[in-house]
C-alpha cells in the first residue's frame, strides 16, 4: 500500500555491478517506501535476479558504481549475514538444498539468531517447534518438512513454501522475492501469494522480482518497474503489469529507445 | 631404554611382555607361539609399502612403548560419558584389560571376556579365533595375536535376535603404554546382534593400541558393526577388522575416527557365500597435525553379492587424511552388485586428503560403481545461510557438521548418535574460519 508521508526504506542510486567483470546492473534507480509493494519486470538477461543478489550481498557479485541506503545505513558495507539481520531478506529463485541439516533446525537456528540481534529471547526446540507449527498453518505446510533436510528433496512448490515461511519467521523489513512464481502450479501460487500478503504491512516492504504477470494477480503491487539491459525503463502502476501481460515488453523497449534519441 | 631399529622394532614391544600364562587349550598356545614367530619375522610397515605409501608410521617407531602395568582402574563415574544408555551388555576394557566390575551383561547372550568364553565356548571360538584376521604378513595382526590373553567374546546363539546394542569399551588411561585389544563376534545362523567398539581415553597421553577384531556372521545373521575411535590426540591406533560374511548374511558398519595422532584402521570383509549384502560406512574427522588413514577391502569372492559403501573425509588444519577402497569382485561372483562413493572436504589450504578407490573386477556380468570428490565447502550454501543471518563461521560449522552427520546418522543407537553429533559439532566449531 502507498501510504502518504511514508518513510524511504531503500533508495538505489546508479547502482552497477558486474560478475566475472560483465557488467550486469547499468546504473539502477529505486526507491522504496515502508508499506509498498514493488514489482520488478522484465525479460530474460534485463538484470532482475543480479539486482535482487546484490542487494543481498552474493559474493559472486561485484559493485562498481552507486549507493544503496537501507533505513539510512549504507548496505553496502555490511556482509550478507549483516544485511540478513539488518532486516533484508531474499526469497531464493532456486532454494539451496542442505543435506544433513534439518530443516527445523535450520529455521530455529536462523530465527534465535534474528531474535538474539534484537535483544529477544532465543527459543528452546520445543517452544520452537509450537511457535513454527503454527507459521506452517499460513503457507498449508505439512509439519513433516521440519524432520527433513533443508529442502532435499522437496518440490518445486514445497521449497518455495520453505522460503516464505523463513520470510514469516525472520520477519524482514524488506523482502525481495526472486521469480517466487516459478515453477509454481496454480494452488501453490495462491497459497504462497496468500502468505505474502499476510505478512506485508506499514512496517515492511516487498519487492518481487518475476518475468510473468501471474503472480501480479494474487499479489497487487503498488508499482510496477519494467527493467532493460540492467536499469528501470519504465515505471508505471498495477495495470502496466497487464499491459505488459498483453503486449509483451516489446513495446516497452521500443518506447525508451525512441525517447533515447528524442532530447527531453 | 632405548629405541629399536624399526626391523626389530615390533620384537622389542613383544620382549617387554611378562611371560604370558599358558592356556589349558593347545590350539591357543600354538596360535600364539606362531604369532610369536611372525612378529620376529616381520617389520614395521614403511612408506615403501604400497599398503601404507600414504601413512609415515615411522614416529610410532621412535617411542618405546611398554606393556600395561597393573595400575587401578577408574571407577564408573569417571566413565559416565561414554555409557550407552541403550546397551544390553557392556565389556570394559582399561588398557586392554578387562575389567568385570565396570562390565555388565543382562542380554541372555555369551558376552564375555576371552578367558571365560574360552572356558564355556572353546569349541566354538576355536575355529574363528585368529583364523580371519590374517597375520602371516599383517605386521600389527600378527603382534595383537601375539599378546592374546585378553578380549571380548560375543556369541550370538542360531535364530535369537538382541536389540540391545553391546558396547566394547576400551579405556586407555596409562602414558607410554601399549594395549592389544582384541574382539571376536559369532553370529550364528539366522541371530541379530549390534556391536559398538569405541576406543577412549581418559587423559591426552602418548599410547599405543593395536586391535583386532574378528566378525563372523553365518548363514542368514545380521550385524549392525559400529565403531568409535575418539583417542587421544597424541595416540597412535592400527586397527585390523577382518569380516566373514555367510549365505544371505547382512553386515552394516559405521566406522567414526575423529582421535589418535596417527591412526589407520584396516577393514577387511569376505563375502565367502551368495546372497550377501554390506553396507560400509566410514568418517573421518582431523585436524591440526592429525593423520587418519582407512583402508578397506570388500571381496566378492561368491555371485549375488551386495555392497555399499560411503567414505567420508573432513579434514581441517594440517591434517591428512588416506581412503583406500578396494572392491575384489572374483571371477564367477556374477551379479554382484556394489556401489562406493568417497566425499572429502577440506578446509584449509593445508589440509589433504589421498582418495584411492581400487576396483579389481574378474567376472563380466556385475553392477560396479564408484566416485570420489574433494572439493571444499560449497559457495552457494555457505550464502544461503548467511542471508538467513548466519555469520559465516557459524555457517561453515553447521555445514561441515552437515557434511559428518550423513555417515553418524546411519548408526543404529540414539544416544551414541547424539554424542558424536555434538562431538562433530563442538569440534567444528573450533575450527578457524575460511582460509
Amino acid at each position: 500500500m502507498i501510504i502518504q508521508d511514508s518513510k524511504t526504506l531503500l533508495e538505489v542510486h546508479g547502482l552497477c555491478a558486474t560478475v566475472n567483470g560483465i557488467e550486469i546492473l547499468k546504473g539502477m534507480e529505486l526507491t522504496v517506501r515502508y508499506g509498498e509493494v514493488h514489482a520488478i519486470m522484465g525479460p530474460n538477461g534485463s538484470g532482475k535476479s543480479t539486482f535482487s543478489k546484490v542487494l543481498a550481498g552474493h559474493p559472486s557479485y561485484q559493485v562498481t558504481d552507486g549507493t544503496v541506503l537501507f533505513g539510512g545505513q549504507n548496505l553496502l558495507d555490511l556482509a550478507p549475514d549483516a544485511r540478513a539481520r539488518a532486516g533484508v531478506f531474499l526469497g531464493f529463485q532456486y532454494p539451496i538444498e542442505i543435506p544433513g541439516v534439518a530443516n527445523s533446525q535450520f529455521l530455529r537456528l536462523a530465527y534465535n539468531t534474528m531474535q538474539a540481534q534484537h535483544g529477544k529471547d532465543e527459543l528452546d526446540p520445543l517452544e520452537f517447534d509450537d511457535f513454527v507449527r503454527e507459521k506452517m498453518k499460513l503457507l498449508e505446510m505439512n509439519p513433516d518438512f521440519l524432520d527433513r533436510s533443508v529442502n532435499e528433496g522437496f518440490s518445486g512448490g514445497e521449497k518455495k513454501r520453505n522460503e516464505i515461511l523463513q520470510m514469516a519467521l525472520l520477519a524482514p523489513r524488506l523482502a525481495i522475492l526472486d521469480e517466487t512464481d516459478s515453477g509454481l502450479d496454480i494452488d501453490a501460487l495462491r497459497v504462497v501469494a496468500g502468505g505474502v500478503n499476510q505478512l506485508a504491512n506499514k512496517d515492511n516492504a516487498i519487492i518481487l522480482v518475476t518475468h510473468y504477470q501471474r503472480l501480479l494477480n494474487y499479489i497487487k503491487p503498488d508499482y510496477v518497474h519494467v527493467m532493460e539491459s540492467g536499469r528501470i525503463i519504465k515505471t508505471g502502476g498495477k495495470d502496466l503489469a497487464v499491459e505488459l501481460e498483453t503486449r509483451g515488453y516489446d513495446w516497452v523497449s521500443a518506447e525508451n529507445k525512441a525517447g533515447a534519441v528524442v532530447p527531453a | 631404554m632405548t629405541v629399536a631399529a624399526p626391523n626389530r622394532y615390533l620384537a622389542s614391544l613383544l620382549a617387554g611382555q611378562p611371560q604370558l600364562p599358558a592356556s589349558p587349550l593347545a590350539w591357543f598356545n600354538d596360535l600364539r607361539s606362531h604369532a610369536v614367530d611372525r612378529v620376529g619375522a616381520l617389520s614395521v610397515p614403511t612408506t615403501r609399502d604400497e599398503e601404507w605409501r600414504f601413512t609415515d608410521i615411522s614416529p610410532l617407531t621412535g617411542i618405546p612403548f611398554h606393556p600395561v602395568r597393573g595400575g587401578s582402574k577408574p571407577d564408573i563415574a569417571q566413565l559416565a560419558e561414554f555409557i550407552l544408555t541403550e546397551a544390553g551388555a557392556r565389556l570394559v576394557f582399561v588398557d586392554g584389560e578387562y575389567a568385570p566390575l565396570l562390565s555388565f551383561n543382562n542380554t541372555g547372550i555369551t558376552v564375555t571376556s576371552l578367558a571365560s568364553g574360552l572356558a564355556s565356548h572353546g569349541t566354538v571360538i576355536e575355529p574363528h579365533l585368529g583364523r580371519h584376521a590374517e597375520f602371516q604378513s599383517n605386521a600389527f595382526a600378527a603382534l595383537n595375536t601375539a599378546f592374546l590373553h585378553d578380549g571380548a567374546i560375543v556369541i550370538a546363539p542360531r535364530n535369537v535376535a538382541v536389540s540391545a546394542p553391546l558396547h566394547v569399551l576400551h579405556v586407555a588411561t596409562q602414558k607410554g603404554a601399549a594395549s592389544y585389544p582384541r574382539c571376536l563376534v559369532i553370529a550364528e545362523p539366522g541371530s541379530v546382534v549390534t556391536v559398538v567398539e569405541e576406543f577412549v581415553a581418559l587423559q591426552n597421553d602418548v599410547y599405543f593400541t593395536d586391535a583386532v577384531t574378528e566378525i563372523v556372521l553365518a548363514d542368514g545373521a545380521r550385524v549392525h558393526h559400529v565403531r568409535v575411535q575418539r583417542e587421544s590426540g597424541q595416540a597412535f591406533h592400527v586397527s585390523n577388522c577382518a569380516i566373514s560374511l555367510g549365505r544371505a548374511s547382512h553386515y552394516q558398519s559405521v566406522s567414526v575416527a575423529l582421535g589418535a595422532r596417527i591412526s589407520r584402521c584396516n577393514l577387511n570383509v569376505v563375502q565367502t557365500a551368495e546372497g550377501v549384502e554390506c553396507a560400509i560406512d566410514g568418517l573421518a574427522l582431523v585436524a591440526e597435525q592429525q593423520l587418519a588413514d582407512t583402508h578397506t577391502c570388500i571381496d566378492h569372492a561368491q555371485p549375488h553379492g551386495v555392497s555399499r559403501q560411503l567414505h567420508k573425509c573432513i579434514v581441517d588444519g594440517a591434517a591428512r587424511a588416506v581412503f583406500n577402497g578396494k572392491i575384489l569382485v572374483r571371477q564367477g561372483a556374477q551379479r554382484t552388485d556394489s556401489s562406493q562413493s568417497s566425499r572429502n572436504l577440506l578446509l584449509t589450504s593445508k589440509a589433504r586428503v589421498d582418495t584411492k578407490p581400487q576396483l579389481e573386477i574378474f567376472a563380466d556380468d556385475v553392477k560396479c560403481a564408484h566416485g570420489a570428490t574433494v572439493g571444499q565447502l560449497d559457495s552457494d550454501e555457505v550464502f544461503y545461510l548467511m542471508s538467513r543471518g548466519f555469520p559465516e563461521a557459524a555457517a561453515r560449522n553447521l555445514l561441515t557438521y552437515a557434511f559428518g552427520a550423513e555417515v553418524i546418522s546411519r548408526i543404529p543407537v540414539a544416544s551414541l548418535r547424539h554424542k558424536l553429533e555434538q562431538r562433530v559439532l563442538a569440534q567444528t566449531n573450533s575450527q578457524s574460519v575460511s582460509k
